[in-house]
């Protein structure tokens, strides 16, 4: 039995992939001697060498256009983005290259890469330092896209995520880094497109990813002992391939449904979800999908402002016990 | 067939870059053809006026090399022996194309051939191009990557991420500008801060300024085995700017009015490549009949094609939903 916490299991799930398959290495910027800037890549240069733990300069686009001509070759590239919120530099060779030129080639091609990113907010570094974009690479049609919301699940996520013969974007939260977990094995596998429950209950479905995957399970422990509601969360894992049918499981049970997201409001991953479930268990809801996101703004910095912009705990509770009253 | 001229290229090198040329020149102008007739529909950018650049470096590369080309790419992908057919049923979206139809003039790839696919977005393929050299080198193999682009693309930021990362890495790859002086619309000298768009650059990535008459093709040919030969042997990234020009406009749409008649008329009668080329060969003693030969050879082989590809099936729709996952379909929910 070991105790891991989410930084540590992302250096341990690149290092077991390094280990399994020669195929695989490592590159980004402050990843090897500095072992990253969030430390989630601490001891993989000593490992594994300069050879497959690539130091590179400030440079996306070369960076993520490296990664996906070594993976057209048939090498398994794992390439780190510092912060999510720097895809926007990348964006094309994410959302016009990597994404699309499998499908362009008539299947020639297939590029078996993952882009590790650091995600979301909490950590009060403003507007460009801690968006949750998970939804931006879940709009373009060639993109796998992964969320994990525990250690175990950075384990099992990145080891199918590196197996994937399809192109991966693996979203870490930071303010999950620091979170815990006692392990009893380290070397999981969980197929990408298998949802987690991660609290039983008949009362209401609250859907979550990542940080909010994890408060939606807080706030459901606090409705069961405090409010005698209960409610089943479910943690997406991936939003592409997406676990629909858990959902659709969970919905006919309970008839109300909460999406929990920490983007801003359009077209975050909770409007997809919120429109399959009214085309595929209309006849099971007993009222409207309700959405919890971060209002349409950009994130601000300060303490306070930050902490009431990003869905929290308490805001988890009173939007369900709204629903379950029928408010 | 014994060499007449005994220097560094030979007879034989110099007929086989002599077809290669009239093949590229000849599947072009057919292209504008099938266009004319509405049998290619979409856009189009021909490299006609352009064809000793790929035809080089076509005849210099070898099997199992990998080369990038942008949307101009249709000769540099038949330079590297991908099939007349292929690349014409690709324009004309016909089964028998390089990729079913499913990618288009832009993005003619054949993977087989080494022909790592044609990229439309200015500047994404020299990121691209690294990747294929850093797997050599990760690989410990001799393949020599070779990335083709415009004088437009010396302005875009990946074209500097792409040149920094080549020379700190020492990769094998060769970055080749085809400087046919306009983006698109505009004249190159207009937009750019030095004279020489790539060269001019160079030294900013610690390699040296290599500036070349694309228009020939026995230059081309010696400049391109010389860096094919620098990168295979582990020396490292070249930049190669190769000055052209392009015969017609910059897409199926542009007329390219915007360019001085005397300047177009001095490219098309006094530097033609193969017109040039032709001269050459003769001067060289190459008999006239083994000239013509050729000349009849790519014509033939370019109506066979042309045939193939008009008779060839359109694609089943369902191939729509094919080829976006590795599983061979786009499922994205169970």
């Amino acid at each position: 039995m070991a105790q891991l916490t989410y930084r540590e299991s992302v250096s341990l799930a690149i290092a077991q992939a390094m280990r399994k398959d020669p195929k695989v290495f490592f590159i980004g910027e402050d990843v090897g001697a500095a072992g990253g800037v969030f430390k989630a890549t601490v001891g993989l240069l000593d490992e594994f060498g300069k050879e497959r733990v690539m130091d590179a300069p400030i440079s996306e686009q070369a960076i993520l256009g490296a990664a996906m001509g070594a993976a057209m070759t048939g090498l398994r590239p794992i390439a780190e983005i510092m912060f999510s919120d720097f895809l926007a530099v990348c964006w094309d060779i994410i959302a016009n290259q990597i994404a699309k030129t499998r499908y362009m080639s008539d299947g020639q091609i297939n590029i078996p890469l993952v882009i590790r990113t650091a995600n979301g907010g909490g950590s009060k570094f403003g507007a460009q330092h801690s968006q949750s974009l998970e939804n931006w690479s879940m709009m373009i049609p060639g993109l796998k896209v992964v969320a994990p919301s525990c250690a175990s699940d950075v384990l099992g996520l990145m080891d199918a995520s590196v197996k994937d013969p399809d192109p991966v974007i693996f979203y870490e939260h930071k303010s999950l880094y620091a979170s815990k977990e006692q392990l009893e094995n380290t070397n999981l596998s969980i197929p990408l497109g298998q949802a987690n429950i991660l609290h039983e209950g008949a009362d209401i479905t609250i859907i979550g990813l990542a940080l909010m995957a994890q408060r939606s399970k807080k706030a459901a422990q606090i409705l069961k002992e405090k409010h005698n509601i209960n409610a089943k969360v479910i943690d997406l894992r991936t939003l592409v391939p997406l676990d629909l049918q858990t959902i659709k499981r969970s919905i006919i049970e309970t008839g109300l449904v909460i999406t929990v997201e920490e983007n801003p409001r359009l077209c975050g991953w909770g409007a997809e979800i919120s429109s399959l479930i009214t085309e595929h268990c209309f006849s099971n809801l007993k009222g409207p999908v309700t959405r919890v996101t971060t209002p349409h703004v950009p994130l601000p910095s300060a303490d306070i402002l930050e902490d009431n912009t990003i869905p929290s705990v308490d805001l988890i509770i009173n939007e369900v016990i709204k629903k379950v009253k029928g408010e | 067939m014994e060499d007449k001229l005994n220097d560094d290229i030979g007879e034989a090198k110099r007929l086989q870059l002599w077809e290669m040329m009239l093949k590229l020149r000849s599947v072009e102008k057919k292209a504008y053809d099938l266009f004319l007739q509405n049998l290619i529909k979409g856009t189009s950018h021909l490299a006609l006026g352009q064809e000793a650049i790929a035809g080089a470096f076509g005849i210099a590369l070898q099997e199992g090399d990998y080369t990038f080309c942008t949307y101009r790419g249709h000769a540099h992908t038949l330079a590297r022996g991908s099939s007349i057919e292929g690349v014409l049923g690709e324009l004309m979206g016909r089964q028998c194309g390089l990729m079913k139809g499913k990618g288009g003039s832009m993005h003619l790839t054949d993977v087989e051939k080494g022909v790592m696919g044609s990229y439309a977005i200015i500047g994404a393929h020299l990121t691209i191009a690294n990747g294929t050299a850093l797997a050599s080198k990760y690989n410990k193999t001799k393949e020599v990557s070779v990335c083709f682009f415009g004088d437009g693309t010396t302005n875009i930021g990946a074209f500097h991420e792409a040149l920094n990362m080549a020379k700190i890495w020492d990769l094998p790859i060769v970055f080749v500008c085809e400087n046919n002086l306009y983006m698109e619309y505009t004249a190159i000298s207009e937009v750019t801060a030095v004279e020489h768009p790539a060269a001019d650059r160079a030294s900013a990535y610690s390699l040296d300024k290599i500036i070349v008459d694309g228009n020939d093709a026995d230059e081309m040919y010696r400049t391109a085995q010389t860096a094919i030969k620098k990168a295979r042997y582990g020396h490292g990234p070249s930049l190669i700017e190769a000055k052209t020009y392009r015969h017609s406009g910059h897409s199926r749409a542009d007329p390219g009015k915007y360019r001085p008649d005397e300047e177009v008329k001095d490219w098309m009668e006094n530097k033609d490549p193969i017109k040039n080329y032709r001269q050459k060969l003769l001067e060289f003693n190459i008999d006239e009949k083994t000239i013509t030969g050729i000349e009849s050879k790519i014509q033939q082989q370019v109506e066979e094609a042309t045939n193939i590809s008009k008779n060839s099936p359109i694609p089943d729709i369902k191939e729509i939903y094919t080829d976006v996952w590795a599983d061979g379909g786009y499922k994205w929910h169970n």
